[in-house]
């Protein structure tokens, strides 16, 4: 309502050249493409095939969870419907690509370029297919279905606050996984379609059985491009003034309406930014390998997966959503195979690393003396550090501990740890909240840390790594 | 109290603000109530702020003093009455198009931004008189690049002002109290109001910072070129500062006119002392 006269009153400041310009809008796209290309050419060969089916998992769930971000942890509301958005997405994009596939080339078989396909291409194709186009023009047409969606359900929900917010996304999830449920199905061969009714086409998606004829074009690829841009859009979100303005509302959203900010506007374009990407994380999912979609991807239970990610990570915190979205779809894997002592190593040292300049972070924020001008309030004591740090060491060294202990103990009195696998990952997740309930990162990003601002100081001088 | 720069900087931008037309631009309140159920907290109420005045609004404990600067900013809705700034209407427009109209306020308990950085906290409220929007944030266009350069300054103009600069880069929750006000103050100019509603701006302080904040809040009237109305406890900082009183007592205006006045007027000494 107000007026752009209303507003403008930075007009004195200069833009800066147009080369600057576009290099800002095309390098996330380069860096995606080189990220892309090296994980899928030269990364993916030299593992083997399983590792790969995690890293692909792994690139899905960092989406799912940096995009839930934008709603749970920037802008405060609660939404427990996120798979739903995911569900979507990997349907709409799943039955564009396989029915186009199946209209324009005769069958539902992917043609892999060399940059798609979970385990490579044949050495013979080409670099880039027409089956690869759909594929994409599909992905950006299920993540736009989803974010129509997220427009759809936030408009009129997002007035309500928490947990009458939350209630109502649990029920758009359960409703898309029921409407899902209802579904036709599919149809396998061109002279079926043709002989469909034309509306019905997209809409046979297999019901209750699954849906595992889509093309399987995902590789290292596509997710980790995917991953990459979502991180930066996710990123640039955070550090402007639009982001400011969400964390705002999570802060105090009777104070962000008196600073002008129109909270509904943002909460709804969270919701809505957030559903494009669980879209095409939903769209990559349903295009890979020995995945079959089914009505339950848009149940609560895939919603919670991803609110464990949001949470351990730190309200707000995109490197601790991706940290935590790694470590959450890689320790059950890991605790699958019994004998690894080593394995535990192998996530534990990660942790510390990131556990330590954790430790840095409450380190920079010594008060500086303010001098004697008459009337300056004494300077109070800041607290020097996170004083949870120490609890959160114990936390992490004893869920170490215990695993180890048990993962060396179990072989040898008979008892298959990989059966209770889901307890021991349960239990993880206890100790943690307990030990440290805001998360891995807070709100702050892993570079936040006293350990790096000296980096970031020298590239940016004057902002202090948190301009 | 702060660098030639800076409030050469300031008042550039309080030029700015009077070019978009904010002259004569006078908060009028008129027949304004609002009940809850039963309970009438705001009769007819009403009030003529000029340009550039400094008026309080006092009145004893539950008297509905908050609750008029929440009809006034649009935390509630008026159930009947006029409030406009300068030509324009301001009832029904919800809070954040009120604060985009001119209009910013502190608020009694403080509500910062706690997790936020000090320097956040300003950017934020700067965040309003930018035009850039959220595809700009996503794509980096070069205009929001320098509206983003035009915010930091203005930000640590403004906390300069305040003698806040040296914390920019703490938590605002760290902040001891009467930092945490002048934080709220230095937040709500940030919108580059027209008029500015300061609620018990001195509570909590000691008398050293009451001093401060009195030459605080003429010399932001000075060099914001705001109007300002505040709600008061403390009738030393009131009866000082303000050109006209206007005090409320159960929800109705019982008087209304200079501090010497206000002092001497029988209704008010009855409302806070009670009858003899």
């Amino acid at each position: 309502m107000s007026t752009l006269q209303d507003r403008a009153i930075f007009h004195q400041a200069q833009a800066s050249s147009g080369i600057a310009a576009a290099w800002r809008l095309l390098w996330p796209v380069l860096l995606a493409l080189a990220v892309g290309v090296a994980m899928q050419l030269f990364l993916r060969p030299n593992i083997d095939p399983y590792p790969v089916a995690q890293l692909i998992n792994i690139g899905v769930a960092i989406m799912l969870a940096v995009s839930l971000t934008i709603v749970n942890g920037f802008t405060g509301q609660f939404s427990i419907g996120h798979a739903g958005f995911l569900a979507i997405g990997g349907y709409a994009c799943g039955s564009i690509s396989y029915y186009t596939s199946i209209a324009v080339f005769g069958t539902g078989a992917p043609r892999l370029g060399m940059l798609s396909g979970a385990f490579g291409a044949p050495a013979t194709a080409p670099w880039i297919t027409s089956g690869e186009m759909v594929f994409l023009g599909a992905l950006i047409a299920g993540g736009l279905l989803a974010a129509l969606l997220g427009l759809a359900v936030g408009l009129p929900s997002l007035r309500l606050r928490g947990d009458y917010l939350a209630i109502v996304t649990l029920g758009f999830g359960e409703i898309v996984r029921v409407l899902i449920q209802q579904t036709p199905q599919v149809l396998t061969t061109k002279a079926a379609v043709e002989a469909a009714p034309a509306l019905q086409v997209p809409l046979s998606v297999g019901g209750s059985l699954g849906f595992g004829n889509v093309p399987k074009y995902t590789s290292l690829f596509w997710v980790y491009a995917a991953v990459v841009l979502t991180l930066i859009v996710a990123y640039r979100l955070k550090r402007s003034s639009t982001g400011r303005a969400m964390l705002s509302i999570r802060e105090d959203e009777i104070a962000a309406e008196a600073m002008g900010v129109n909270t509904t506007y943002y909460k709804v374009w969270a919701f809505v930014i957030a559903a494009f990407f669980a879209g095409i994380a939903g769209g990559l999912y349903a295009h890979t390998l020995g995945i079959s979609l089914s009505p339950n991807d848009a149940g609560f239970q895939k919603s919670f997966d991803i609110i464990i990610m949001v949470v351990l990570g730190g309200l707000g915190s995109i490197s601790g959503a991706t940290i935590a979205a790694i470590v959450v779809t890689f320790l059950p894997e890991l605790l699958r195979t019994p004998d690894t002592l080593a394995k535990f190593v192998v996530v534990g040292v990660p942790l510390l690393v990131v556990g330590i300049s954790l430790f840095m972070l409450g380190g920079g924020r010594k008060a500086r003396s303010l001098g004697t001008e008459p009337g300056v309030t004494s300077v109070t004591k800041v607290p020097m550090r996170d004083r949870s740090f120490p609890r959160f060491l114990i936390g992490l060294g004893t869920v170490i501990v215990v695993l180890g202990s048990l993962g060396f103990v179990a072989p040898r009195v008979g008892i298959n740890l990989s059966d209770y696998r889901l307890i021991i990952f349960a239990l993880a997740l206890i100790i943690m909240m307990i030990a440290r309930p805001q998360g891995l990162l807070g709100v702050r990003e892993l570079w936040e840390g006293a350990l790096y601002r000296p980096i970031v100081r020298f590239f940016r001088p004057g902002h202090g790594g948190r301009a | 109290m702060s660098t030639p720069t800076t409030r050469e900087l300031l008042a550039s931008h309080a030029q700015v603000l009077a070019g978009r037309g904010a002259d004569g631009c006078a908060l009028r309140v008129r027949a304004v109530s609002k009940s809850f159920g039963g309970l009438k907290a705001v009769q007819q109420f009403a009030l003529d702020l000029p340009p550039g005045g400094l008026f309080g609004l006092i009145g004893p404990n539950g008297a509905g003093k908050t609750t008029c600067f929440n009809l006034l900013t649009g935390v509630y809705k008026p159930d009947q009455g006029e409030i406009t700034l300068g030509e324009r209407s301001l009832v029904g427009l919800r809070p954040s198009a009120i604060a985009a109209a001119g209009l910013a306020r502190t608020f009694q308990n403080i509500r910062l931004f706690g997790e936020l950085s000090v320097l956040e906290n300003v950017k934020l409220a700067c965040h309003l008189r930018t035009t850039h929007g959220l595809p700009g944030s996503i794509f980096r266009s070069a205009w929001r690049a320098a509206e983003e350069a035009a915010i930091y300054e203005r930000a640590r103009a403004l906390l300069d002002v305040f003698r806040l600069d040296d914390r920019r880069e703490e938590a605002a929750r760290s902040l001891p109290y009467g930092d945490q006000r002048r934080l709220e103050i230095a937040r709500a100019l940030a919108t580059a109001p027209k008029v500015l509603l300061l609620d018990e701006p001195a509570a909590g302080m000691n008398p050293q910072e009451k001093k401060d904040l009195r030459v605080l809040i003429r010399e932001v009237r000075e060099v914001f070129g705001v109007s300002i109305l505040l709600i008061e406890h403390d009738m030393g900082v009131v009866m000082d500062l303000c050109e006209r009183i206007t005090v409320l007592d159960y929800g109705m205006v019982i008087a209304e006119g200079p501090p010497h006045e206000i002092q001497k007027d029988p209704k008010v000494i009855e409302a806070y002392l009670g009858k003899e």
